[in-house]
């Protein structure tokens, strides 16, 4: 499954990286500690975290993670959104908490 | 090959840029994509230390055929007990840096998985070196 098919099924807004919209999703991971996202977390993954800051964007490039996920309508600082954008990793974000929308994707990724 | 960083303590805006340029080059190299995510993960965790608990710091990589050795040396405050820096969960980050995600103490244990060598050297008060090997 893409990244682009997920977004009208979860009602997620596309915050930054359009480019990478079409990037194939692996499975997923969720976690606000950032190296245990760094040490866990897999190629192809979207991650669910409630952090806003650009460490996630280096974190998200370095693993080459498929998209992130922003929980709770919370907003992406500005330079993260800048760094979404030249990785080409997108940024989407939920009106639902982390539990609510970890439940959804799960679901819809366990169904393909 | 050799490639050379400086990192600045607290500055996190600059956080993993190091990794990413060293994850680049050993794509470039044709270097085995496993090892190159362990390589990555050890050096970021690395970077970040210094950027969170020290002053300032300097990465010196030397790649050669076979293997790819990191050291990063920073004046800082040093590791008083490196055994429980180790330690999975030990952490003596500050309340910001917690909040920002990092300070699981889960670093430290992230770049002993992910290196095939690793020594770590402190002058309490003065300073932290953190060498690595990684054979491809
Ligand atoms: N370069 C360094 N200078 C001084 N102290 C350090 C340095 N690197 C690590 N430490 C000490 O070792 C502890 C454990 O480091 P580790 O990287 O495992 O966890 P952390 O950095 O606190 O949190 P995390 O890496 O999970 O974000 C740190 O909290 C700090 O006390
Ligand atoms: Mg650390």
């Amino acid at each position: 499954m893409k990244v682009s098919e997920i977004i009208d099924q979860l009602g997620l807004k596309v915050i930054a990286g359009e480019k990478g919209l079409d990037r194939e999703i692996s499975g997923a991971y969720v976690s606000d500690l950032l190296s245990d996202v760094m040490g866990n977390a897999r190629e192809g993954q979207i991650w669910i975290t409630l952090q806003v800051h650009q460490n996630v964007m280096a974190i998200a490039s370095l693993k080459d993670l498929a998209a992130v996920i922003l929980v709770k309508d919370l907003e992406a600082n500005a330079n993260t959104i800048q760094h979404s954008n030249e990785e080409q990793i997108p940024i989407l974000s939920s009106s639902l908490s982390t539990f609510d929308i970890a439940g959804k994707l799960h679901a819809l990724l366990a169904d393909k | 090959m050799e490639l050379d960083f400086s990192i600045e303590g607290g500055d996190f805006t600059q956080a993993g840029q190091a990794s990413s340029r060293v994850k680049k080059v050993l794509k470039q190299l044709g270097v085995d994509a496993k090892c190159i995510k362990s390589i990555v993960i050890a050096l970021y965790e690395a970077e970040v230390n210094v950027v969170a608990h020290a002053y300032k710091g300097q990465i010196h990589i030397q790649i050669d055929k076979d293997k790819i050795q990191t050291l990063i040396t920073d004046e800082g405050p040093g590791i008083p007990d490196i055994a429980m820096a180790m330690t999975e969960g030990f952490s003596t980050a500050s309340k910001k840096v917690r909040e920002m995600g990092f300070g699981a103490g889960m670093g430290l244990p992230n770049i002993k998985k992910n290196t095939d060598e690793l020594k770590i050297d402190s002058v309490v008060g003065q300073s932290t070196t953190v060498s690595m090997v990684n054979y491809f």
